[in-house]
């Protein structure tokens, strides 16, 4: 099915730039893995893939004009197969899946060769899917490279993180000192952190200047104000606010939502009364804080603006990575509001209407009580909620932290917590609003 | 005598820098005293604190990356001119027929990696706990540092005036104007009202304010200049030297308690 003017001689070089990269890279960790005396039968099969993507990398960077015959391309099936799969529920339920297990498996991720093993499928699989025209479509857009590359940073410092919070742990465990606190004598500013910060002013302005010199900024055509685009996307970093607004109403989530992430981030110092865990990694000593925090920028921040950028096409519906962009994709939207839920199909009666030619005070009246099962329920999940979640799960937090404190707290986790509820409403009973108020443009 | 010596021994030379070359021992920490740029420092700091898979570097990048963002950003406000009339058309020179006109994909390319190394030097203060106490308040000024790069990303993006730009702003700015109770689609809006007039309106709302218009048009693409050039640079080179300060007045970089 390749409609397209698909292989381009400069991609499949390009491609193969990337596999000779990989394939130094690999050979230089069999090189390092022979000189630590590893099992040879390991080092050899670490060198013979190492020279199979070199192979691979000379076909492409030398036959590349010559075209397809070389090209190893992600199989059609598996493309099709991703695409079938791919829907916000899946994604979402993945990531959330995703995250489970990395903290679950930590210390069997934290291993150097799984970790070696996981980058190199995570970069063949990125050159695969850059054989395909539509990934390359999105993925290759100017703006688009930075989150690429994001991707594979936030993943290396997250693995970083679990590195040194495990070996710390175990550390704690036999008792021994923390790894911050051996051979951490002081030194001289000048030279040693005066040259690290050079070298690294060095480095950096190199690569800026190269990526500038290789990829243009974008320039597309000249505003116009009658021509919207489809679809039309904020700035990459705001994209997660965006995909928000599939759950929520924007006073919800462009403007409360943000600003309860602001607030929340300024006042967890004051919230986390845990004094362990100050100076150095750890995750047993500080599990509550490191997993909720980690949830927030993964699964919700990363993870959704990854979503909007790369897996929202026109009309902000859901498409695969391999998917074409189709205008007239149709996805049927049969949302349900709580009230007509209640008042429809629980009560089988008509919604509440306020008799025609009544004053405004009636009107609002009967509004409410239309909407009553969907306030009470929101009430109840703001205000009822935290203290008995202080009489049970967050018992040691609330005697720890005091009324204020705890409620701030507990406030915080809740509307954290709505993002992921709402979906998960969506998803099963299709719910469109809990309290819908379009009168008051005050929808929930 | 070399030239070397003779241009260290000059007048000039001594004026400027009052010490001999940091060599030896008690040089290197005579310059850390008497250098303005290096007198951030300390004289001396703690081996683990500084170790890169502790640090990650990623506060002294995001402050690198603000300084090339200023230069960069300096060199382009001599080109560029935040009028209908001229934005794109400078932009495209920029991009066709000026020298160096490279410093526009330094800029943007550097404001992605700065909102980027943003999020990861907060990563690390969260995951190495270095918000607790002594050190809460600083962590404050951080999010607000963290909300201002977005901003000034986000005003810069307009500045390009293509279909990418107006529409990135429109979409963004659309949520303002569902403020509760200052926008003009926002709950609660309707409320403020006096003897029958609403007092917001779609030209008074919360929108109206960040656009200078009803719509994004040339009064926003001014609004943006400046606030992108000149008032958000300021309060986050102000924010920053407080930053900075505190990182010292605080407990020094961050250590096991």
């Amino acid at each position: 099915m390749s409609h397209h003017a698909d292989l381009t001689p400069s991609v499949i070089q390009g491609l193969g730039w990337i596999y000779l990269i990989l394939a130094v890279m690999n050979g230089a960790w069999a090189a390092n893995a022979g000189k630590q005396k590893a099992d040879l039968r390991i080092v050899s099969a670490w060198a013979v893939f190492s020279a199979l993507l070199g192979m691979l990398a000379f076909a492409q960077i030398a036959g590349g004009d010559q075209a397809q015959n070389f090209s190893i391309r992600m199989p059609e099936v598996v493309k099709a197969g991703i695409d079938r799969l791919a829907n916000p529920i899946v994604y979402f339920a993945g990531s959330t899946v995703l995250f489970v297990v990395i903290i679950a498996a930590r210390k069997w991720l934290v291993n150097n060769t799984v970790a070696w093993v996981i980058l190199n499928l995570m970069v063949l699989f990125l050159a695969l899917s850059m054989t395909d025209y539509d990934f390359r479509q999105i993925v290759g857009k100017p703006d688009n490279v930075p989150i690429v590359a994001m991707l594979f940073i936030v993943a290396f410092f997250t693995w970083l993180y679990f590195k040194r919070a495990v070996d710390n742990d175990d550390r704690r465990a036999k008792g021994l000192p923390l790894f911050e606190q051996v051979e951490n004598e002081k030194v001289l500013t000048w030279p040693d952190l005066v040259y690290t910060e050079l070298i690294c002013m060095v480095v950096l302005t190199a690569i800026l200047i190269a990526w500038g010199v290789a990829l243009p900024a974008p320039l597309e055509e000249p505003a116009s104000a009658v021509k919207t685009p489809n679809p039309s996307k904020a700035p990459w970093y705001f994209l997660g606010l965006q995909e928000m607004l599939v759950y929520y109403d924007p006073w919800m989530a462009g403007v409360v939502l943000p600003s309860v992430i602001l607030v929340g981030l300024m006042a967890l110092p004051y919230i986390d009364f845990n004094k362990l865990g100050n100076g150095y990694y750890t995750f047993n000593e500080r599990k509550f804080a490191v997993i909720t925090f980690l949830f927030g920028f993964l699964p919700l921040w990363i993870g959704l603006i990854i979503l909007g950028t790369f897996l929202r096409g026109p009309n902000w519906n859901f498409f695969g990575i391999y998917e074409p962009w189709d205008v007239h994709k149709l996805e049927v939207l049969n949302n349900v509001n709580l009230s007509q839920y209640f008042w429809i199909d629980g009560l089988q009666r008509p919604m509440p209407v306020a008799p025609s030619g009544s004053d405004g005070l009636t009107q609002a009246l009967y509004i409410l009580l239309r909407e009553a099962p969907g306030l009470i329920l929101v009430f109840g999940y703001l205000f009822l909620l935290p203290p008995l979640m202080a009489m049970t799960v967050f018992r040691r937090f609330f005697i720890k932290m005091g009324f204020l404190r705890y409620m701030v707290f507990a406030n915080l986790v809740l509307l954290m917590a709505c993002l992921p509820l709402k979906m998960l409403l969506r998803w099963t009973i299709n719910l469109k609003y809990l309290v819908a108020i379009p009168e008051w443009f005050f929808n929930i | 005598m070399s030239v070397g010596d003779y241009i260290r021994d000059s007048q000039i030379w001594k004026s400027i820098f009052r010490h001999p070359a940091p060599t030896d021992r008690r040089n290197r920490v005579v310059v850390m005293l008497t250098n303005f740029f290096l007198h951030l420092h300390p004289v001396s700091v703690k081996q683990q604190g500084i170790a890169l898979s502790y640090t990650w570097c990623m506060g002294g990048i995001t402050f690198f990356l603000f300084l090339v963002e200023t230069v960069t950003g300096v060199l382009l406000m001599f080109y560029y001119r935040p009028t209908l009339e001229w934005a794109y058309n400078d932009i495209l020179a920029l991009r066709d027929v000026t020298t160096l006109g490279v410093m526009r994909e330094i800029h943007r390319w550097g404001a992605h990696a700065m909102v980027i190394s943003v999020w990861l030097h907060m990563y690390r203060v969260f995951l190495t706990g270095s918000y607790k106490p002594p050190r809460e308040f600083n962590w404050v000024i951080g999010v607000l540092l963290l909300v201002l790069t977005l901003l000034l990303s986000f005003t810069g993006y307009l500045l390009p005036w293509d279909q990418l730009a107006i529409w990135a702003i429109t979409v963004g700015s659309n949520m303002a104007r569902a403020t509760p109770f200052l926008g003009h689609e926002g709950p609660g809006a309707q409320l403020l009202n006096v003897g029958g007039f609403d007092l917001i309106t779609n030209a008074s709302d919360a929108r109206f304010i960040l656009l200078g218009s009803r719509f994004v048009g040339e009064s926003t693409l001014n609004r943006f200049y400046i606030m992108h050039c000149v008032a958000i640079p300021l309060v986050v080179a102000g924010l920053i030297m407080i930053h900075f300060w505190r990182v010292r007045k605080d407990g020094g970089i961050s250590q096991p308690l």
